[in-house]
């Protein structure tokens, strides 16, 4: 039992990662695999945070009579990581928006035939 | 076991209930109005019980008006929210249940 | 308890992936998304993360779902029946999925204090950052002071985002004539709004001075002033919006920010430190690291708050351009 006490955490982040990792390379609409990209990126966070914590510890704000504190790099380290991960998305969905005006769909396999048209 | 205590765990008890049963109800009721209805049971007064369950185990210091402030704050924004909703779908055309004719149901039934 | 909660919620977490997999209605998958944000963000907490909690709260469930159902609106919500075959794709995961397991099983034991990661750089931040810098917090000792240039990067990588939105998109100023501007009928939401934007920008304001002491910083108030001016450009309309903080300054800020935090290490250079150097900004070095990282929290809340809205400007001016034609 401790066995899986132990590991869990990283195998739903192992889990979540191949989730996202199929939605991008099996959906064929581009918002879809923006959502997938977004589910990775969350896992890797998870991942950090997870690395992070100290059984038996608290949040990492000073407070009197605690020792036992979690490792704040890694929050920091993802705190600015989703901020970046918020701004990329909004470039890659304004990259989308381009693709449906040029191509008239967002859909991957249709506009591949149409780049001899244009 | 202090009397505030009982209260509190009865408080939150409570909450716990309603916001179970707005989860079945969300799942279970026909649709589109009855739903909202029943999310907005959970947003209403499943938060208000379990909010006011926990203002008693506080020892009224600056956690309690955190609390109390969520509180207003859920009071003013879950139901514009949920009437929000409801009014757009209502916008959108969609009709109650004892709006649509026998037929509809029937279709949809098939 | 805390393990129970966290088996729970991520069970929960793993079936919400799942079900975004299968469906193929993308307004749903949009809308399980902004769960899979809460939900994570729940998680946070529960492993001691608040401020990326609040973080991931704020930005994954709040900003990014607005502008994926920005998006959404122009390209359609049905995803069409893929033609890919889904054996390989599948065989690829597992065989990845595999090894990473594999991978996993040579990790130390999760929430052990005796790791390799709590062992190095940690304890010296847990232990002298309260003496050196004299914040509470040491999420945001180590982010504005031990790591402020890597803050600095990360800060003008979002000023550089809404860079490549606007070369993208471009924010249109429409004509005012040819607009239903807005949710006009909804009174409720105006009226509702109205009471709640102040407050939301006066938390914003809260967030971004405290803290030093909580939860909170730059990064997060900047993100929460930008849903209070995003819900007004919802209820309101565009046009409104832009009457009240304009396209065009909202550049001028996202810079000014940066240009305000780089300038704090250009002066702590000049006062003869190193670069972003806060010890050298008053007499105390204690005074002076307090005075930095005040400081270059407000441009990373000033450059988040700026990019962030100017990214919705650019979506929905787009969005509001394909309605008419």
């Amino acid at each position: 039992m401790s066995f899986i006490l132990d590991y869990y955490n990283y195998w739903v982040v192992v889990f979540l990662m191949m989730a996202g990792f199929y939605i991008v390379i099996s959906a064929n609409n581009l918002v879809k695999k923006i959502v997938g990209l977004n589910i990775f990126q969350t896992s890797v966070f998870m991942l950090y945070i997870s690395m992070g914590k100290v059984t038996g510890g608290t949040a990492p704000i000073v407070v009197e009579g605690v020792t036992q504190y979690s490792n704040p790099l890694p929050h920091v380290l993802i705190l600015t990581a989703i901020v970046v991960g918020v701004a990329t998305t909004a470039v890659g969905l304004s990259l989308i928006v381009r693709i449906k005006r040029a191509y008239g769909t967002v859909e991957e396999n249709e506009f591949e035939n149409k780049d001899d048209a244009i | 076991m202090d009397f505030l205590d009982i209260v509190s765990s009865i408080l939150l008890l409570a909450g716990v209930f309603f916001g179970f049963s707005g989860a079945v109800g969300l799942f279970r009721f026909p649709d589109f109005f009855t739903r909202v209805h029943a999310a907005s049971v959970t947003d209403s007064i499943a938060a208000i019980l379990i909010i006011g369950g926990l203002l008693l185990q506080t020892s009224f210091d600056l956690n309690t008006a955190k609390l109390v402030f969520i509180l207003l704050f859920l009071l003013v924004t879950s139901p514009t929210a949920s009437h929000a909703l409801a009014k757009s779908a209502r916008h959108g055309g969609l009709l109650t249940l004892a709006e649509t004719s026998p037929q509809d149901k029937q279709e949809s039934a098939k | 308890m805390a393990e129970f909660i966290d088996l729970v919620l991520l069970a929960m977490l793993a079936l919400t992936a799942l079900r975004i997999i299968f469906l193929k209605d993308l307004f749903a998958v949009v809308m399980l998304f902004g769960i899979y944000s809460f939900l994570s963000a729940l998680i946070f907490v529960n492993l001691d993360a608040v401020d990326v909690a609040f973080t991931e709260a704020s930005v994954g469930a709040g900003i990014s779902t607005v502008l994926m159902l920005v998006t959404l609106a122009m390209t359609g919500r049905k995803e069409k029946q893929s033609t890919h075959s889904t054996i390989l794709p599948l065989f690829v995961v597992l065989v990845t999925g595999a090894a990473l397991i594999y991978g996993t099983l040579d990790m130390p034991p999760f929430g052990h204090p005796d790791n390799p990661v709590h062992q190095h750089v940690a304890p010296r931040y847990i232990e002298e950052s309260p003496k050196e810098v004299g914040l509470p917090n040491m999420v945001t000792s180590v982010l504005a002071s031990y790591r402020g240039f890597d803050t600095l990067g990360e800060t003008v990588v979002v000023f550089s985002a809404v860079i490549g939105v606007l070369s993208l998109l471009g924010v249109r100023r429409t004509k005012k004539k040819d607009l239903e501007s807005g949710l006009e009928t909804h009174k409720v939401l105006h009226v509702v709004s109205k009471i709640i934007i102040p407050l939301v920008i006066l938390f914003a304001l809260y967030v971004q001075f405290h803290g030093d002491f909580g939860p909170g910083g730059g990064f997060q108030a900047g993100v929460i002033a930008a849903a209070a001016f995003i819900l007004y450009a919802l209820v309101l309309g565009l046009p409104k919006a832009f009457a009240v903080v304009g396209p065009k300054f909202l550049q001028w800020m996202a810079a000014a920010g940066v240009l305000l935090y780089a300038s704090v290490g250009l002066y702590s250079m000049y006062k003869g430190g190193n670069f972003l150097d806060y010890n050298t900004l008053a007499a105390d070095p204690i005074a002076g690291q307090h005075y930095g990282i005040i400081i270059i929290e407000l441009g990373v809340g000033i450059t988040v708050f700026a990019v962030m809205l100017n990214i919705f400007y650019a979506f929905g001016s787009q969005a509001e351009r394909s309605n008419i034609q």
